[in-house]
């Protein structure tokens, strides 16, 4: 028997594709049981602003990609994804009170969900835009885009399923995300983000933090340049606020009742309808 | 700036300033002009639209069964277009084919109309598929017998082939031949150039090769002088002269038949080129059934009721 | 007369006929009320009639008669018979087109052109529209089996006071749902005629209430506990407050709100079309169109010739009795709107925008605002930033495509562009990098029921109109 002590990982900030500490410099302590597990990182505002930042710059570069090559981007994380599915498995079994058997599931059920919506990037357009038959020369039809900056308040548990479930109906039109963490499990997260950072999506497409949810929802509800929101995993006494802090800017704010639908990529949809003259 | 500080005779400075003339978008001059078309001329301004038009009507006819009976009948009516009120104009001109113009113009003196001027319709008039020697002979002979204005169709094979010197030499060469003498009115046939951008080029081609007035249609190819060719013309026209200082006219025709187009036509002219064409030395309106519906208006207003074609002549 | 001057050709007013006073429309009847605030036609400032101002027990009354109806009969009607009573209601409002029209114009102060050309057949065409829909919803994209929300609260401004009633009560009526219309104060009467067409099309009674009155009547119906969804069309001020009062009711509410529309004019444009199309873009209305197009960004190199155009058919307008046929601009609806527009156009002065119009005479009765551009305009002036709401343009220039694409997008709002260019490949790329739910390339401020029309940003929540309108008045498999 070897007497090896483990490597053990400092588990940070996820920003424009780099792994920052927090600039408060601020942990908060992680048990498993009433045993240490890690000590992730606290965000704070700052770090909020900075992943704003970062996701505002990327949005052009990514909404613009070809509908193809997202689609082909975030499938190639569901093969990475699932080369890391035992360390899934052992963050979700510490933290989630899971079965391993119940842990593998869920790391299953994430992976085929984020396939799922991955070939869903080149059917958008397809089947929620429209061309209209208005009453006169014009040709008129309408298509969705990916609406900006959303900030996503990820569910607590199941922790990866809940971040896949609500991440990739995001990403997949061409939004970019600022993602606060499960607040008890936030470590399946951070290394969905070492997925990420070692995939070909561009840095800032996808934020992820790790924190105090209440702490943060506030300031990413109240920040003018995030256009959307979904609160889905924030606790329902928090969003009547929540919402009234995005109503300064008139951000879309969403709570969803099903795990996994269209509704919850159309809803980061904006329709733009176009008008052109038909003539010779 | 005038045509030769535009263009230096070559084909292509022609083809470089053609290709500089901004595009017309089909559906928004389509849409203007029907909204010109909603206009409503009432009363007093009602009056003076149609003894304006009437001022500018080319009465015409430009028929194989013409006879100089006929020519003669016409001429009398545009000179007192109602014998019964003499204080209705008399017409623009008189348009006939070349070889009526000697009886027209005799007539028209011997019943006091020297001062109504004839047009002639010229060059292989209506398709202008003929060589050009016939061309001008054609034109010498129009301004032989009297024409003191020359209506010329445009070859709309070479515009149409790209050809603009062509069609270019061709109207400076009758416009030399007019001189002094006459008036020289350039046909587009609008109807066969089909795109109102082809309206647009073809209309400052016929400016700076010397044409007077630019004219719509032969009225033997519809559609002819629609409102929205009308208003392109009177773009042009506009254009041509806040670039030049020269004011062309313009020759509405084929089509125009009712005095409610012949309003719409007016408001036209006085909401694109502006009121300063609201002149017959600058608005022409080709028609023949035209002046006795604008007779048969001009004699409800008048009279306060319904008017009969049995009250005003027929040619 | 010596030259062609347009004698008055003016609408008979013969065709309407107004009562003194009005009450509120609940559950298929008039009912008197208690106050009153005078309908002013505001291009003469005439008093039209009285209108009720609806008190907080008024609403209750016309919520509670919304859902009774709703609740024992229009959610239980099958679809295609729901359909037919639209059908009744577009071709009613068919038929009293012009009555409409001329209402419309005496109490709004738009030009009978504009109302008898535009604003009433396409209400007609909504209903139309919409009627379709009724029976076929469950192909609309919002799962196998869209459910109705219930009751809906509309409140609509005054700008397209029937337009946007129809914008509102065609869908909500298709979709199922029971209506309390509130109309803007200043603009009530065409909506209270329209309770005489739910009326000869024997709609049953409640499925559509007016209570008209003041922003107190709206503020009511946002809170109150019975009302399902607001669907809302006016300032971004006043949506925003609404967002802020259902933030904790869990109403589903859509928001049409302010724009400060871009029109790009590149140097390869149809510029004749072009100069229609700026004139149409914020001239149409007097400018109160929440899409006008109130920036004009022009490529350098053109700017002098297209303001020179666009002065020279400026001339062209005709400003004056909304009544009179051939207007083109028509009176600025109230006192208020008037004030706020002076008071802008003002500030625009202050900061050194340098004002034209055209020679016209504005009447010494209502209220008038004459066609206005400001040259010399950047974006740091507050008339190229905020909503003026009437028919003033503010002139700024670009260099680039992507200098338009950047100045066109400098806002909070983001609801309408236009593009002027005869380049295919370019408008398309433009199209694609404005930030604006409506963008008309080579023509301006066009509508049409089949067509989707909503903002980017603080120009709203969700769409009106075409397959994407229907989704704010029905709750879909995953809507809460």
């Amino acid at each position: 028997m070897s007497n090896r002590i483990d490597v053990k990982k400092t588990y940070k900030l996820f920003i424009n594709g780099q792994f920052p500490r927090s600039e408060s410099g601020r942990v908060y302590e992680i048990k498993s049981g009433k045993d240490f597990l890690a000590n992730p990182a606290q965000a704070s505002r700052k770090d909020l602003r900075d992943a704003v930042t970062a996701a505002r710059s990327a949005h052009t570069g990514w909404a613009n990609a070809t509908a193809y090559n997202r689609g082909q981007i975030l499938y190639r994380i569901a093969e990475m994804l699932e080369g890391r599915s035992s360390q899934f498995v052992e963050e979700i079994c510490a933290l989630e009170k899971s079965t391993s058997a119940q842990a593998k599931a869920q790391v299953s059920q994430a992976i085929d969900r984020w396939v799922w919506y991955a070939g869903w990037a080149d059917k958008i357009a397809t089947t929620f835009g429209a061309t209209n038959p208005v009453a006169g020369p014009y040709y008129n039809f309408t298509i969705p885009e990916p609406m900006g900056v959303v900030g996503i308040l990820a569910p607590e548990k199941p922790s990866l399923l809940g971040l896949v479930e609500s991440l990739a109906p995001v990403l997949v039109s061409g939004n970019t995300a600022v993602l606060v963490a499960s607040q008890s499990a936030p470590l399946t997260a951070i290394t969905f983000a070492e997925v990420l950072a070692t995939s070909d999506l561009p840095s800032g497409v996808c934020n992820i933090l790790t924190g105090i949810k209440e702490e943060l929802a506030p300031w990413m509800a109240s920040h003018m340049d995030i256009n959307a929101m979904d609160i889905s995993g924030a606790a329902k006494k928090i969003q009547p606020a929540l919402r009234e802090a995005g109503a300064d800017n008139l951000k879309r704010i969403f709570s969803f009742n099903e795990k996994v639908s269209t509704q919850r990529m159309v809803s980061f949809l904006e329709a733009k309808t176009i008008w052109h003259t038909i003539g010779i | 700036m005038n045509a030769s500080t535009i263009l230096d005779g070559s084909e292509a400075s022609l083809k470089n300033f053609l290709r500089t003339l901004p595009g017309v978008d089909q559906v928004g001059a389509e849409a203007r002009a029907a909204m010109l078309g909603t206009r409503s001329i009432k009363n007093a301004s009602k009056s003076y639209a149609i003894d304006l038009a009437i001022s500018m009507v080319d009465l015409t006819t430009l028929e194989g069964a013409d006879t100089p009976g006929k020519v003669r009948a016409l001429c009398s009516k545009g000179l007192r277009p109602d014998p019964t009120d003499a204080s209705v104009p008399r017409v623009g001109a008189i348009c006939v084919y070349n070889d009526m113009v000697e009886i027209g113009r005799q007539h028209l003196d011997s019943i006091g109309g020297q001062d109504l001027p004839i047009a002639a319709v010229s060059t292989a008039f209506p398709s202008g598929r003929a060589s050009m020697p016939v061309k001008i002979h054609d034109t010498q002979d129009a301004i032989a017998a009297g024409a003191t204005e020359i209506d010329m169709v445009i070859d709309r094979g070479a515009f149409l082939s790209g050809h603009y010197g062509t069609v270019f030499d061709e109207i400076k060469q009758i416009k030399q031949l007019c001189g002094e003498r006459a008036h020289l009115k350039v046909i587009l046939e609008t109807g066969e150039l089909v795109t109102y951008d082809n309206v647009r080029k073809a209309s400052f081609l016929a400016m700076l090769a010397g044409a007077d007035f630019i004219k719509t249609s032969t009225g033997k190819v519809a559609p002819a002088a629609t409102a929205p060719v009308v208003l392109v013309m009177l773009e042009a026209v506009r254009d041509y002269y806040a670039m030049t200082g020269q004011k062309i006219g313009v020759k509405a025709a084929g089509g125009i038949r009712t005095t409610k187009d012949a309003i719409k036509q007016l408001v036209l002219v006085n909401e694109t080129a502006g009121p300063e064409w609201l002149h017959p030395s600058l608005f022409r309106i080709g028609a023949s059934a035209l002046l006795n519906d604008l007779l048969m208006q001009r004699m409800k207003i008048r009279d306060g009721r319904y008017a009969s074609p049995n009250y005003v002549t027929i040619d | 007369m010596s030259n062609f001057e347009y004698a008055p050709a003016p609408e008979s007013r013969a065709v309407v006929s107004i009562d003194p006073v009005y009450g509120l429309f609940i559950n298929g009847k008039f009912v008197p009320g208690k106050t009153h605030f005078p309908a002013i036609n505001p291009a003469t400032g005439e008093k039209l009639s009285k209108i009720t101002q609806a008190s907080a027990t008024d609403v209750n009354k016309a919520v509670a008669a919304a859902r009774g109806v709703y609740s024992k009969t229009w959610s239980k009607m099958p679809p295609a018979e729901r359909a037919k009573y639209l059908y009744r209601i577009a071709r009613i409002l068919q038929e009293r087109a012009r009555e409409f029209a001329v209402l419309e114009t005496l109490d709004n102060g738009k030009p009978i052109r504009e109302s008898r050309d535009i604003d009433i057949p396409l209400v007609a065409a909504h209903f139309f529209y919409h009627a379709g829909w009724a029976d076929k919803l469950q192909y609309a994209g919002f799962g196998t089996q869209p459910k109705a929300h219930g009751v809906v609260g509309a409140i609509i401004p005054w700008n397209f006071p029937l337009l946007m009633l129809a914008w509102k009560v065609a869908p909500a009526l298709a979709t199922g749902n029971t209506v309390v219309l509130k109309p803007a104060e200043t603009t009530s009467l065409t909506a209270l005629l329209f309770a005489q067409v739910c009326q000869q099309a024997e709609l049953p009674a409640g499925v559509v209430n007016i209570v008209t009155g003041d922003g107190k009547v709206g503020a009511a119906l946002v809170n109150h506990p019975d009302v399902d969804k607001i669907a809302f069309t006016g300032s971004t001020d006043v949506g925003k407050i609404i967002a802020r009062s259902v933030a904790h009711s869990g109403k589903s509410v859509t928001l049409e709100l302010g724009g400060k529309g871009a029109n790009i004019v590149f140097e390869d444009a149809a510029i004749d079309e072009a100069v229609e199309g700026i004139v149409n873009g914020i001239f149409f209305n007097q400018g109160h169109v929440c899409c006008a197009g109130s920036r004009l960004l022009v490529q350098e190199g053109i700017h002098d010739e297209l303001l020179e155009k666009l002065k020279r058919r400026m001339g062209q307008i005709r400003l004056g009795d909304p009544l009179d046929k051939n207007t083109d601009i028509g009176a600025i609806n109230s006192a208020d709107q008037l004030a706020k527009i002076k008071a802008l156009t003002d500030v625009g002065l202050r900061e050194g925008g340098e004002s034209w119009s055209p020679d016209c005479v504005l009447p010494d009765k209502g209220f008038w605002f004459a066609p206005t551009i400001f040259t010399g305009v950047t974006q740091a002036h507050r008339i190229a930033r905020e909503e003026i709401f009437g028919p003033v343009l503010s002139v700024l220039t670009f260099r680039t495509p992507q200098e338009a694409m950047e100045k066109a997008n400098n806002t909070p709002f983001g609801l309408s562009a236009g593009i002027w260019s005869e380049k295919g490949s370019r408008i398309l790329w433009a199209s694609k990098h404005l930030q604006a739910g409506v963008i008309w390339a080579n023509t301006f401020n066009k509508f049409d029921p089949t067509s989707p029309f909503g903002g980017y940003k603080e120009s709203g929540w969700g769409r009106e109109g075409g397959r994407h309108g229907l989704g704010a008045y029905l709750k879909g498999d995953d809507h809460e």
